[in-house]
C-alpha cells in the first residue's frame, strides 16, 4: 500500500459560481462577505424576508426578488406568476399586507412575443388574485445569449400594523413548527421540465400567494405567530436553519410527519435528492406557541391552500442554531444547510 | 414506493436491532463497501443504535472518492476546451482537482452538463454534431454496463463526436488489498448490492475462504442494512465465513449475464490507481483497443497531465477504514463540505461528508 | 454504487434496435434501457434501475418471502414485550 494521498485543497474561488445562488451556505456567505460590509444598517442586517421601515408611525414593509428560473414555463406556472407570488410572499411572511409591486424586465433579443404574452398575462392574473397593483415597471432588452429568455425583478411594498409582527428572531423554545402544505412540488416540477434529466411526473408547482393563509392565522392566533417563512430556494431545511440561527433555538423535526407527496418522494429517490432541500413556492412554515398550535393548524386548514397543514416538529432550547430530525426508524440526524445546490447523483 | 418504502418500516427496524443485540456476544468490526450504504447508515443513525455490538468502518465504496486526482485533472482540461461539451454525473462536479473543480470550470465559461444516464450524453452528441461531447465514465461495476452500452451504441450508430474519459474501478481487488493490509481490523463485510446485481457473488467466494471473513451481499434501505448486519453477526458468532445474499430481491449468484458480456466486450481489466490508496493491479476497467477511437485520452492531447498526490489529508486512512472521519485533525476545521480537502468530504456519499452532515450532532452532545 | 431504485415497467419498445421502455417509479416516469433484462421482463414487472438502465428484475416472490420473515420477527418482538408486562 503506498503512502496516504490527498489532493491540494481547492483554491479559494475568485468568482461567482452557481452555488452562490442556491440559497444555501454559499449564498449566505456571499451576502455576508461581499454585500453587508458595504451596506450595513439596522434594517438590512436583520435579513428578514422583507425590510420594515417606519414612516412617521406607519410601518412599511419592502421586499425585492429577482426571478431567473429556467425553464420559463413549467407545470403550474411561469416566471411571471412566480415573480408576483415570490415577492408578495416575502412581504406576507413579515406580517405585512402586500399592496404595490414594481417590476423590471430584462428581455433577451429573440424572445418570442407569444411567450412574453403568456408570462405577462400570468403576472396580471397573479397580481389580481393577490390584490396587489403593479404601479411601476421598466423593460430593457439585451443581446441574444445574455439573458436566458427573460429575467424579472419585482419589488413589493406593503403595510404592517404593530399588532402583528412575525420575525425569525421571535421563534421560541416550546413553539410548534407547522407547515401549510405538501413539500417539494415546485423544485421537482422545475426539474421535470429541464433537459438532461428527462423524466415525467404529475407534479405541478405549488406557486401561490400566501396572503390568505397569513390572514387566517392572524385572525385566529394574532401576534402569537412568532415566525413565518416561505421555504423557497434551499427548501425547508434552509428556512428552518435560518430561523434557528436568528432566534438561537434548536429545532427537532419528526420525519414521519413531513407531508411529502408520493411522486415528489419518487423523483427525489431517482435523482438522489433530499426533499428537505427542494424549493417550495406556495408553502409557509410557522412557529407558534404550543398552546395555540392546534388553532393555528385549524386556521390554515380552513383555506384551500392550507388544507394539508400539519405539525412537523418543535422548537427546543437544546443545540441552539441546529436543526435535527428524528428518523422513521428511530435514529436522529442533523439537517444542516447545504453549501450549494443539490446535484443529481449516481452513488 | 413499492419495494422501497417497506424497507424503512420503523417497527421492523427496531426488531432487527434487538435481534442483532441478542445475537452478539461481543463487539464485531464490519465494513460496508458501498457509499450508498454509508449514507443510509449514518443518515439513519444505524451505527449509533448498534454501537455497543458493531463497529462500522466505512470502505472505499464511493467511486467519486477514489477517482484518482490525475483523472480529475484530465476531466478539467477537457471541460475547459471550447470545442468540448463535458458531460458527467452530478456527483463529480465538486470533486477538487489540483487547482479547481468542474463547477469552477463552468464558472469560467466551460460547457459542463449534468446527465442522468450515459445514453443522454450520447443523445446530446447526436444533437450537437459541431461539438465534441465527452462523457466522464466513472463508477464501479454497477455503472459499467451503462457506460459500455453508450460506447457500443456510439460505434454502432457512428456518433464520431462522442468519447468517454474512463475511470472505472472494481470492488474485489480493493477488498483483497484491504484484507491483506497488516493493520486490517475488519472482520466481516457488507458487499455492495448493486455491484453484485451486475456481477453476482462468485468472485467473493475465494475472498471469504482465504481471509476467513463473512461477506453478506446487502441492499441499501435501512432494513436491508440491518438484516445484512444480522446475518454477518450470526456468521461471526457461529465461526462461519461464507458469502450470503441478503438482497435476494435483486441479486442472483451469477448476476446479470448480458450486462457482464457487453462490459467484457467493450472494457478490459487494467491497473488503476485509487485516490487515497494507491495503485491496485487489475482493479480498473479501460476501453478495449477496438473502441480506442472513443477514448477521450487518445482523442485529445492529455499527455502532459501527470499529477502526484501530495501526502497531507488522511483520506487514504479513512477510505481504508483505519481512521474515523472525526479523528482526522482536519475534520470540521480545515476540511468541511464548503472547503473540502479530500474527496470523502466532497462526495455526499463520502464518509467524511456523511459524518459531518449527519453526525456532528452526536459529537456535540 | 449505488443509486438503483425499483420501478414498474409500463411500456416497452424498440429504439433503433435497442430494447427500451418506460418505467414508473411511484408516479414519476422515465425512459429506461431494458437491454440487460429484455429476456426476463414483461409489462407490469418491477426492475431495479441505475442511471437509466434496468439491471435486474425484482424477484417479487423472494421479496414477499423475506418481508414476511421480517414482519414476523417484529411481531414476535412485541409478544415478548407483552409477556414481560403480564407474567
Amino acid at each position: 500500500m503506498t503512502t496516504i494521498a490527498c489532493p491540494i485543497p481547492a483554491a479559494a474561488t475568485d468568482r461567482v459560481q452557481l452555488g452562490h445562488g442556491s440559497g444555501g451556505k454559499m449564498s449566505a456567505a456571499l451576502i455576508r462577505d461581499r454585500f453587508l460590509p458595504h451596506f450595513a444598517n439596522d434594517v438590512l442586517s436583520q435579513l428578514g424576508d422583507a425590510a420594515v421601515v417606519d414612516i412617521g408611525g406607519q410601518c412599511l414593509a419592502i421586499s425585492t426578488d429577482t426571478f431567473v428560473v429556467q425553464p420559463l414555463e413549467f407545470p403550474g406556472g411561469n416566471i411571471g406568476s412566480l415573480a408576483v407570488h415570490g415577492t408578495v410572499n416575502d412581504l406576507a411572511m413579515m406580517g405585512a399586507r402586500p399592496q404595490w409591486l414594481a417590476a423590471g424586465f430584462v428581455l433577451e433579443e429573440g424572445l418570442p412575443f407569444d411567450v412574453l404574452d403568456r408570462i405577462v398575462a400570468a403576472m396580471a392574473d397573479a397580481a389580481r388574485a393577490a390584490r396587489v397593483l403593479l404601479v411601476a415597471g421598466d423593460t430593457k432588452v439585451v443581446e441574444r445569449g445574455k439573458a436566458d429568455g427573460v429575467f424579472i425583478n419585482t419589488t413589493g411594498v406593503g403595510l404592517r400594523t404593530p399588532d402583528f409582527g412575525p420575525a425569525p428572531a421571535r421563534a421560541r423554545p416550546g413553539d410548534a413548527v407547522i407547515v401549510s402544505g405538501p413539500l417539494g412540488c415546485h423544485g421537482i416540477a422545475i426539474m421535470t421540465a429541464r433537459e438532461g434529466l428527462a423524466f415525467e411526473a404529475e407534479i405541478v408547482s405549488d406557486s401561490a400567494a400566501l396572503t390568505p393563509l397569513v390572514e387566517r392565522l392572524r385572525k385566529r392566533v394574532g401576534n402569537a405567530v412568532h415566525a413565518l417563512r416561505d421555504p423557497t430556494r434551499g427548501g425547508l431545511a434552509s428556512a428552518l436553519n435560518e430561523i434557528a440561527a436568528a432566534a438561537r433555538i434548536g429545532v427537532v423535526l419528526d420525519e414521519t410527519a413531513l407531508p411529502i407527496p408520493g411522486p415528489v418522494a419518487a423523483a427525489c429517490e431517482m435523482l438522489g435528492f433530499d426533499p428537505l432541500y427542494v424549493a417550495n413556492e406556495g408553502v409557509l412554515v410557522a412557529f407558534v406557541p404550543e398552546a395555540q398550535a392546534d388553532a393555528a393548524v385549524a386556521a390554515l386548514r380552513s383555506h384551500a391552500l392550507g388544507r394539508s397543514a400539519v405539525r412537523i416538529g418543535r422548537a427546543v432550547a437544546a443545540h441552539p442554531g441546529m436543526v435535527v430530525m428524528e428518523t422513521a426508524i428511530g435514529g436522529t440526524r442533523v439537517v444542516d444547510m447545504l453549501p450549494g445546490d443539490q446535484l443529481p447523483r449516481i452513488c | 414506493m413499492k419495494y422501497l418504502s417497506e424497507y424503512r418500516d420503523g417497527r421492523v427496524a427496531r426488531a432487527l436491532v434487538a435481534e442483532i443485540k441478542a445475537a452478539a456476544t461481543r463487539r464485531w468490526v464490519l465494513m460496508e463497501v458501498c457509499g450508498g450504504q454509508t449514507h443510509t447508515i449514518v443518515k439513519q443513525g444505524l451505527d449509533e443504535m448498534l454501537g455497543d455490538v458493531i463497529e462500522m468502518v466505512h470502505g472505499p465504496g464511493c467511486p467519486v472518492c477514489v477517482t484518482p486526482l490525475e483523472q480529475i485533472d484530465k476531466a478539467l482540461a477537457l471541460a475547459a476546451r471550447p470545442d468540448v461539451i463535458f458531460t458527467s454525473f452530478g456527483d463529480m462536479l465538486r470533486v477538487p482537482g489540483s487547482d479547481c473543480d468542474l463547477q469552477q470550470i463552468r464558472a469560467r465559461g466551460g460547457a459542463v452538463r449534468i446527465v442522468y444516464s450515459p445514453l443522454d450524453a450520447l443523445e446530446l452528441a447526436r444533437k450537437t454534431p459541431d461539438k465534441q461531447v465527452v462523457f466522464f465514465a466513472v463508477g464501479f461495476e454497477t455503472t459499467a454496463p451503462a457506460n459500455a452500452m453508450a460506447v457500443w451504441r456510439a460505434k454502432e450508430l457512428g456518433v464520431d463526436n462522442f468519447s468517454v474519459l474512463v475511470s472505472h474501478v472494481t470492488v474485489p481487488p480493493a477488498m483483497t488489498a484491504l484484507l491483506a493490509a497488516p493493520d486490517n481490523r475488519v472482520q466481516g463485510f457488507l458487499a455492495a448490492g448493486h455491484v453484485c446485481t451486475v456481477m453476482g457473488w462468485t468472485e467473493y467466494e475465494p475472498i471469504a475462504a482465504k481471509y476467513k471473513v463473512p461477506i453478506v451481499v446487502t441492499g441499501f434501505e435501512p432494513l436491508d442494512i440491518l438484516e445484512g448486519m444480522l446475518l454477518a453477526v450470526r456468521q461471526l458468532e457461529e465461526g462461519r465465513h461464507e458469502v450470503e445474499n441478503q438482497y435476494v430481491r435483486s441479486v442472483r449468484r451469477d448476476g446479470n449475464q448480458p450486462a457482464q458480456d457487453l462490459v467484457s466486450r467493450v472494457f478490459e481489466l487494467v491497473d488503476r490507481s485509487w485516490r487515497g490508496i494507491g495503485p491496485i493491479p487489475r482493479s480498473g476497467l479501460g476501453l478495449r483497443e477496438e473502441f480506442a477511437a472513443f477514448d477521450a485520452e487518445k482523442r485529445f492531447d492529455l499527455a502532459g497531465i501527470h499529477t502526484t498526490e501530495p501526502a497531507e489529508c488522511r483520506a487514504g486512512d479513512v477510505l481504508r477504514g483505519v481512521l474515523k472521519p472525526f479523528d482526522c485533525p482536519a475534520f470540521g476545521k480545515a476540511c468541511t463540505p464548503e472547503h473540502p480537502l479530500g474527496a470523502p468530504m466532497v462526495s455526499s456519499e463520502g464518509a467524511c461528508a456523511a459524518y459531518y452532515n449527519y453526525g456532528r450532532f452526536r459529537s456535540a452532545v | 454504487m449505488c443509486l438503483g431504485i425499483p420501478g414498474k415497467i409500463v411500456a416497452m419498445h424498440d429504439t433503433q434496435g435497442l430494447p427500451m421502455g418506460v418505467v414508473d417509479f411511484g408516479g414519476v416516469r422515465r425512459e429506461v434501457c431494458l437491454a440487460y433484462v429484455a429476456d426476463e421482463v414483461k409489462l407490469g414487472d418491477y426492475a431495479i434501475v441505475h442511471v437509466g438502465f434496468a439491471i435486474s428484475k425484482v424477484d417479487e416472490a423472494e421479496a414477499q418471502r423475506t418481508f414476511a420473515v421480517l414482519r414476523e420477527m417484529s411481531q414476535l418482538d412485541e409478544l415478548e414485550w407483552m409477556k414481560e408486562l403480564a407474567p
